[in-house]
């Protein structure tokens, strides 16, 4: 590997025992890539320092505190640091409990304190807490060709895709590292060559709604897997809660982590300009059938038409999809056998309590939620046995990770479902 | 990666490139699945809990994990950084497909793995074959049978 002099201060220690670890995990995660060199970074999102009973627990031998947390797992260094500042504009994504209302998701005080203590941590650290996996919604919006290090992959496709800045999908370790260092391996999308598109996907279907960006978004996951799907056909220039939606199903069902939508996305002017010197390796079709099939599979495992939880806000729901909520729910109230958790980020939840949007929803029996999710915190209410969600992603991981049927539909459906405590959702 | 592949006494030897070094030996566990880490795994019992994945409900505890490759959530690294915590990683991996997932993974699994070998691991190993991943020479060493016990 090629280091520059300033990184090999780095690695030699020349800036902090913890800066050398934060370089030595880069280097090692560099060449398990197979990578020649670090790019400098200048937005790095990540989840650092954040912690957990079994976290601390493991690492009670160095005291369990957020130094012992931030040194053993987010550096994997066997050795304890002292934590300095972060070096580049870094921010904090989702974590696991809703400052607000961590008793309604089912937490323990002491998991609690626990979280609290490692925001305070890495606040002093220098870290933008917007605890949320839509930075790109509440000001952090990289510019084009920007060298970026996040996590989260419904944000890296929407950062590569969306808005033509570079980005692998990072993990916790390495946006740690990256914070100290202001370094990333120079690697897949931070190059020109591996952002063309790989497979043609023929859209014969008219795509317009949220639901079927979604739709679409899985298929495509499960089609193409990790390469750059190219989007041609019968859809509607998408607004970004479409791209969220079509992004984040399509990196659940496959790790697809940058696409191009022909006339619509930054480095898809033409067809042409999104293959570049590439020829696609197969061209897909996307009918009416295939629709079908994308909805039968995210629907296949509920059976039971009696719903008792409605979650949405995956990912974080914008200003927008709360005030959608808030409109269908005028006037009426949702189910007694039934609740209504919608998640969304700090920022969006305190305009739309501004709006009075986030009162209208508890007026009727809702509840708006921030930081996390269902399936990120692994939080339902109790004796949950059904859940009805709009979120192809969240479709695909939240009966996994608590044991739950999920239905899949529009945002109407599924609050229909909240006052009903009925499932009617149908392919329309 | 040009290297000739040995067959002998029903042990092939398979090279390639080393993602991360150190030797491992075991039983294999072999998927054509790419597997999800964070809501595909349960790092405490190292299951496969993906709804419709072909491991679901086996864990990769102590095995030889061949597969192609990893996808889904960028908390990728951070449960098998928790299996290796917990007790419950593989051995050593093998795998086709490079990702910054993977790489992050491996490297803080602390796992001796392999990649871009001169045959597909999928058409060679099976589940159950004993194989051996020796990270630094970039090499896996299947034995077919019988196996050790």
């Amino acid at each position: 590997m090629k280091l520059t002099d300033a990184e090999k201060a780095m690695l030699d220690g020349g800036h902090g025992k913890a800066r050398q670890k934060a370089m030595e995990l880069l280097v090692r995660y560099a060449e398990a890539l197979g990578a020649q060199r670090l790019v400098e970074t200048t937005n790095v999102a990540g989840v650092p320092g954040s912690t957990s009973p079994f976290l601390q627990q493991h690492y009670h031998k160095s005291g369990g505190s957020y130094a012992a947390i931030f040194s053993h797992f987010d550096l994997d260094s066997d050795e304890l640091l002292d934590v300095p500042q972060a070096v580049t504009h870094t921010c904090h994504l989702q974590s696991g409990y809703d400052p607000s209302n961590w008793q309604l998701l089912g937490a323990t005080p002491e998991a609690f304190r626990l979280a609290e203590g490692s925001e305070a941590f890495i606040k002093d650290r220098g870290v933008e807490i917007l605890k949320t996996c839509t930075p790109y919604l509440v000001g952090n919006v990289p510019h084009f060709g920007e060298h970026c290090a996040w996590m989260e992959s419904s944000a890296v496709v929407y950062c590569n895709s969306v808005l033509g800045a570079r980005t692998n999908t990072e993990g916790r370790e390495s946006t740690s590292a990256a914070m100290l260092t202001g370094r990333i391996p120079d690697w897949g999308f931070h190059c020109d060559e591996f952002r063309l598109g790989s497979h043609l996907i023929e859209v014969d279907f008219p795509v317009d709604s949220v639901m079927d960006w979604g739709m679409l978004g899985y298929f495509i996951g499960a089609a193409v897997g990790e390469r750059i799907p190219v989007l041609r056909g019968r859809y509607a220039v998408p607004d970004l809660i479409r791209h969220k939606h079509f992004g984040a199903a399509a990196a659940s069902s496959g790790g697809v982590e940058m696409y191009h939508l022909v006339g619509v996305t930054p480095e898809a002017p033409t067809e042409e300009a999104a293959f570049g010197s590439r020829r696609p390796v197969a061209t897909i079709r996307y009918g009416a059938e295939e629709r079908r099939r994308v909805y039968r599979d995210l629907n296949s495992g509920a059976t039971d038409s009696k719903v008792d939880f409605v979650m949405l806000g995956c990912p974080h729901a914008a200003i927008e999809q709360l005030r959608e909520a808030a409109r269908l729910l005028e006037s009426k109230h949702i189910s007694s056998n039934c609740n209504l958790w919608i998640f969304t980020s700090r920022a969006v939840k305190a305009q739309a309590d501004q709006e009075g949007v986030v009162q209208a929803i508890r007026a009727a029996g809702g509840a708006v939620l921030t930081d996390t999710c269902s399936a990120i915190g692994q939080a339902v209410p109790p004796g949950t046995k059904v859940v009805a969600l709009d979120s192809a992603k969240q479709t695909h991981y939240l009966p996994a990770i608590m044991g739950i049927q999920a239905w899949f539909g529009t945002t109407g459906d599924c609050i229909d479902a909240a006052i009903t405590g009925r499932w009617r959702g149908e392919l329309r | 990666m040009t290297a000739p592949t040995a067959v002998t006494d029903r042990t092939i030897t398979l090279r390639g490139r080393k993602v991360v070094g150190g030797v491992a030996e075991g039983e294999a566990l072999v998927t054509r699945d790419t597997i999800s880490g964070w809501g595909g795994v349960n790092p405490m019992s190292g299951t496969i809990i993906e709804t419709r994945h072909e491991l679901r409900g086996q864990s990769f505890k102590d095995k030889i994990l061949v597969f192609p490759g990893a996808k889904g959530s960028s908390g990728w690294s951070v449960v098998f950084h928790m299996s290796r915590l917990a007790g419950t990683a593989p051995r050593a991996m093998v795998f086709n497909e490079m990702t910054t997932k993977i790489a992050l993974g491996a490297v803080v699994m602390r796992c001796p793995s392999v990649t871009e070998l001169d045959q597909d691991p999928l058409d060679v190993i099976e589940t159950g074959d004993w194989v051996r991943v020796d990270g630094d020479a970039g090499t896996v060493e299947v034995r077919k049978s019988p196996r050790p016990r």
